[in-house]
């Protein structure tokens, strides 16, 4: 009944990045690649209880949404969604690059997402401020008068709430993969150790994900 | 339950309470036997906070008149206790004091799967209840806790701290519970199956489950009653198109399996208790592990019956209750087993044993009263109603409490290395299982007679029920009282208990008593189930009934 | 024995047809539950006694549950909740059926006090005076905050929310008075937000009534201390409102089309959308056409009514739809009558 500390330590080599609780580099794997999951599970929990408002109110008030959703600038928001799918494909491209051991291509590809996430965060900006200006804002503020009829200013409060929400998202995942890119700079990730890229990546994904469902809801339909 | 040895119990020279000194050393710590003890520190507070808030609330109901308080004083403090008991104690106790204590040494594990994450959700819980509790205590918020809009949204009283320190530790509870799945899923010894996890463990699991689905919800409703109130939007405002009972859906998509959160770990201590105690296998393992299963899966859809006359729809209404009602199956399931498990067992009456039979008799009492409620016309009557306090606490002080008093004396020797004193523990758990007794089941009656929840003032036909209600409350907390008095003494001068005084053959008590801060030099091996007193190779009468 | 039982549980006087059918599933579902927690409880603390260690690290024997034991600890359980599930459910449907001869009254709920009004008749704060064995109708509302109207003698609670109507209804079969409480956290003085259903027998309601509506009897019973209400019909009241809100500006009482279609006979007219489709006037049209004026436009008129929503308050609402109701003309048609003549149907 040999240990199995005994086994591991006779057939790896003492890893830097193995934590003293777990036995096998690929047991800590397996776990952190879980617990990402699970956290992201929790995120789109999170934006659940905003889709179910937006789709209760939007049974109410059907001729208003319809027509504040008009008002949107589809042309912005489809730029946004064309910016954050590239921004996907780069980091998932980062993934491959770090995986394969170029670590220049890999930090390249993390500005690119990066500038990508900056360049969304302006174009809302300058959604929102068209918006400030018409006076199409959430709840008490709301002055906007081509859309008079009852709900409209909902529309504004779920669309604000919703987008500010997954701004904030854009923001966090940004600071990730800023984060992520100065420890690839540094040279902290190989062909043998790369999981925090692939989890900051994963962390990315979500971030558009929840944009491909907004986008459609608030824009398009 | 004698140990079998004749030699004096032994008390380790290091261990993990000595191995490192100094507060910065606790405070920094990523090991979880260190961090369960601070979240045990943290919930007694919270508990005494909100006990002393119950017991104000329980004196002001001797007289139907304003007896000792004024009206705000009073909404202020029943949302105290509500916000602090729910949030601050029920939530987290179980799982942060036991789960983090017991389940890397369950799964014979040097530690939960991210030790770091699990001293960040310690943190979190701090922040999370310093900012509710002082925001309540300067400003006083007085919604209750269920911060039903648009009164919340339109109260002048302090919300926002509250909505911010509940929603902090929301976050506390997912990370916590995101810690424990992937612990049970990656950090198993080798030979641990999982049909030979310890029925703690898997209430833990699927606890866990829930913490993770179910508290981002809270978390998003809290924070948009915060914005509602302070931006006015009209989510929720009727004047502005919202509807208030959307808030009420989304509230208690989260506070009914909430309850679950709650109920679950201590299912998890009575399996162990009892199965410790009767020196048996579980009756039913299977079935008891797929019950919790069960519970945290059907519970997710039974919230509607917190809402049976706000206005909901009677499909709605029909489909809530039928659904409640399977939840309680998978309780009596539990019941039926553990009640089996005692048949012909070979039954040690301790402390943790009272508690689990007082248990029993409270899960069945508590959990049966829940049918009632969840019977529509029925419930029509009963809702916001002491009835409903009662059948609540029922099952949150009857059954959760005497299952954390159960698991705080079982597990003292192994978490201390010391024995309490038995006589005093029985003499305790008599006074609080009367006490119990005494203080609820008048407020069964009091809420048939038609008296409302919440109420500063009351009819002055409900007196004498509201007289016996507090005269009960003072017997719970002298049995509290009592607890703190003799545990204290336990702490610094109990007699020394050795590795496992109570010959349990659960995996935890494998270690020495106080454990190691590795727990194990060399990941054990397991090589027979989780609950089992067979020898191996010992011929075993089996009996099926 | 229900009486016994009555008394035993603190249950209040069974002052409603509802009240006896709930109570009666109230003492099965009690009676089960004590039975079984207390049999449960003596079970364990037997098996204390019976199976209590007799020497140190006894040995057990394994006990292993058969088929037909998880069959029994399912299904006997699952059986009884779901027996009163489907009883519960069945008196709830009929709870919420109100039958179509009762008799409406409104019901306001605010900060801390109850506000009733009759359709033709007066209004009163804090009691409500309904006839004995005849269904009543509650139409419910509310100004602020979420209340919750209850009445333990008659069983009955229904939610009161602002911005919608709630309804419920009763049959008080014992005249008496009976205590209305609030039942939902609305504030400081939720506990205090009490009420009373006052029951007569029929024929001194009737009497009552039309002394009350014939202004003889001026006394308004009150349980709070609100003054400066308005005291009169609800017709009257919606006659003020759509005075002071300019309703006839565009709407004319006497027939004549303008610039919105004329209230007299409004109510349960068929009217023919631009869109071609047919709609009756009902109380939830005339209700709707106030908040969102531009869902349903009447052929041959402009969409230009603007919103009231937040305009006018739940009460003025209704006030104005029984002013409405109250238009009608003494048309006589000299046609051969195709059918039974009615009068119009209040739902």
């Amino acid at each position: 009944m040999s240990s199995s500390e005994a086994h591991a330590a006779a057939e790896h080599p003492h890893n830097p990045h193995l934590a003293h609780h777990f036995d096998t580099i690929e047991k800590q794997d397996t776990a952190v690649r879980l617990g990402m999951w699970l956290f992201l599970g929790t995120e789109v929990l999170l934006f659940a209880g905003l889709f179910l408002g937006y789709t209760v109110y939007r049974h109410f008030y059907h001729h208003t949404w319809h027509e504040a959703s008009r008002t949107l600038d589809l042309g912005l928001g489809a730029l946004n969604t064309v910016v954050l799918i590239t921004s996907s494909f780069t980091v998932a491209m980062a993934f491959y690059f770090i995986k394969k051991g170029k670590t220049g291509a890999c930090a390249g590809m993390l500005v690119l997402t990066i500038l990508f996430a900056l360049a969304f965060l302006v174009v809302k900006s300058i959604e929102y401020s068209h918006k400030f200006a018409e006076g199409a804002l959430p709840g008490q503020f709301y002055h906007f008068n081509e859309v008079p009829g009852p709900g409209a200013n909902l529309f504004y409060t779920v669309y604000f709430l919703a987008t500010g929400l997954h701004a904030f998202h854009v923001i966090v995942g940004m600071s990730i993969l800023i984060w992520v890119l100065v420890r690839v700079l540094k040279g902290h990730f190989s062909p043998s150790y790369y999981i925090p890229v692939e989890l900051g990546g994963l962390y990315w994904h979500l971030v558009d994900l929840v944009w491909i469902f907004l986008f459609p809801l608030l824009y398009l339909i | 339950m004698s140990q079998s040895d004749d030699k004096p119990p032994t008390f380790p020279a290091v261990h993990y309470l000595n191995a490192d000194r100094g507060v910065w050393s606790w405070l920094t710590t990523v090991d979880h036997k260190r961090i369960g003890i601070m979240y045990f520190v943290s919930v007694l507070l919270a508990f005494l906070l909100g006990g002393i808030f119950a017991m104000l609330l329980r004196i002001e109901h001797l007289t139907p008149e304003p007896t000792i308080m004024g009206a705000n004083t009073y909404n202020r403090m029943f949302t105290l206790h509500g916000v602090v008991m729910i949030f601050m104690f029920m939530i987290p106790a179980i799982p942060g004091v036991f789960g983090n204590f017991l389940l890397p040494l369950m799964l014979g594990a040097k530690d939960v799967a991210f030790p770091k994450l699990n001293l960040l959700s310690l943190y979190l819980y701090w922040a999370g209840a310093t900012l509710a509790a002082s925001g309540m205590i300067m400003g006083g918020t007085d919604t209750g806790w269920t911060f039903y809009a648009p009164y919340s949204t339109s109260t002048p009283t302090t919300l926002f701290p509250v909505l911010l320190g509940v929603f902090i530790m929301g976050f506390s509870s997912i990370l916590t519970g995101l810690n424990f799945i992937v612990t049970i899923h990656t950090l198993r010894a080798p030979g641990m199956g999982w049909m030979r996890i310890p029925l703690f463990v898997w209430a833990i699991y699927a606890t866990s489950i829930i913490q993770v689905l179910a508290t981002p919800v809270i978390g998003l409703t809290v924070m948009l009653v915060g914005i509602e109130k302070v931006g006015h939007f009209g989510l929720f405002d009727p004047t502005r198109g919202g509807d208030p009972v959307l808030f009420q859906h989304m509230f208690w998509f989260y506070s009914h399996p909430a309850v679950y959160i709650m109920v679950l770990p201590a299912m998890g201590v009575i399996s162990e208790v009892i199965g410790a105690f009767s020196r048996k296998n579980i009756f039913g393992y299977k079935m008891i592990a797929y019950s919790s299963l069960g519970i945290a899966f059907v519970g997710f859809f039974a919230w509607g019956h917190h809402m049976f006359v706000s206005g909901q729809s009677v499909l709605d209404n029909g489909a809530f209750a039928a659904i409640s009602m399977l939840v309680g199956v998978f309780t009596a399931i539990k019941v039926f087993n553990w009640v089996a498990t005692l048949y012909k067992g070979s039954i040690a009456v301790k402390t943790p044993m009272l508690y689990a039979c007082g248990f029993l008799f409270f899960i069945v009492f508590g959990g049966m009263t829940g049918i009632a409620v969840a019977t529509v016309s029925l419930d029509v009557h009963w809702h916001d109603t002491y009835f409903v306090v009662a059948h609540f606490h029922f099952i949150m002080v009857g059954a959760v409490i005497m299952a954390f008093l159960a698991a705080m004396h079982y597990w003292f020797p192994k978490m201390f290395g010391r024995n309490y004193h038995e006589g005093w523990g029985m003499v305790a758990a008599c006074f609080i299982i009367l006490g119990f007794n005494a203080t609820f089941i008048p407020q069964f009656l009091v809420g048939n007679a038609g008296m409302p929840r919440r109420y500063f003032i009351y009819p002055e036909r409900f007196t004498s029920l509201n007289v016996a209600s507090t005269a009960g409350s003072s017997l719970l907390a002298f049995g509290f009282v009592i607890i703190v008095f003799y545990m204290i003494y336990a702490l610094v001068r109990g007699p020394i208990a050795g590795d496992n005084p109570w010959s349990s053959r659960g995996y935890e008590w494998n270690t020495p008593s106080p454990p190691p801060k590795h727990n194990f030099d060399t990941t054990p091996i397991i090589d027979r189930d989780a609950h089992s007193y067979q020898e191996p190779g010992e011929e075993v009468e089996h009996v099926v009934i | 024995m229900n009486e016994l039982m009555r008394r035993m549980l603190w249950l209040p006087e069974q002052a409603s047809t509802f009240s006896t059918s709930v109570d009666h599933l109230h003492y099965f579902v009690i009676t089960v539950t004590m039975l079984i927690s207390v049999a449960v409880g003596l079970l364990a603390f037997a098996f204390f006694f019976k199976y209590r260690e007799r020497r140190p690290n006894q040995s057990t024997p394994m006990v292993i549950p058969s088929i037909r034991f998880e069959i029994v600890v399912i299904g006997v359980p699952l059986f009884f909740f779901l027996l009163w599930f489907v009883q519960g459910y069945k008196d709830y449907i009929w709870y919420t059926s109100p039958p179509s001869n009762a008799m409406d009254v409104y019901v306001m709920g605010k900060k801390w006090m109850w506000k009733f009004s009759y359709p033709d008749g007066p209004n009163a704060i804090g009691t409500i005076h309904v006839p004995a064995n005849r269904p009543v109708r509650l139409l419910m509302t509310s100004r602020d905050v979420i209340h919750s109207f209850y009445v333990p003698d008659f069983r009955i609670k229904q939610d009161v929310l602002p911005g919608r109507y709630t309804e419920t209804w009763f049959e008080a079969n014992k005249p008496g008075r009976y205590q209305i409480l609030c039942a939902e956290y609305c504030g400081t003085w939720h506990s205090q937000m009490w009420g009373e259903v006052v029951v007569m027998p029929a024929p001194e309601f009737d009497t009552w009534l039309a002394e009350q509506k014939a202004g003889l009897a001026k006394r308004v019973d009150t349980g709070g201390d609100d003054g400066g209400e308005f005291r009169g019909s609800i017709v009257e009241y919606g006659k003020r409102v759509a005075m002071a809100q300019g309703c006839v500006k565009c709407h004319s009482l006497d027939g004549e089309p303008h610039i919105g279609p004329t209230w007299l006979d409004l109510y349960h007219r068929r009217e023919t959308l631009d869109n071609g489709q047919v709609v009756v006037a009902d109380e939830a049209y005339l209700t709707d056409s106030m908040i969102d004026p531009r869902g349903k436009i009447v052929r041959g008129y402009k969409p230009v009514m603007p919103t009231y929503k937040g305009r006018i308050s739940a009460p003025e609402a209704a006030a104005l739809v029984e002013f409405i109701k109250s238009l009608r003309s003494e048309n006589v048609q000299h046609v051969p009558s195709k059918e039974a003549v009615y009068e119009p149907v209040r739902r």
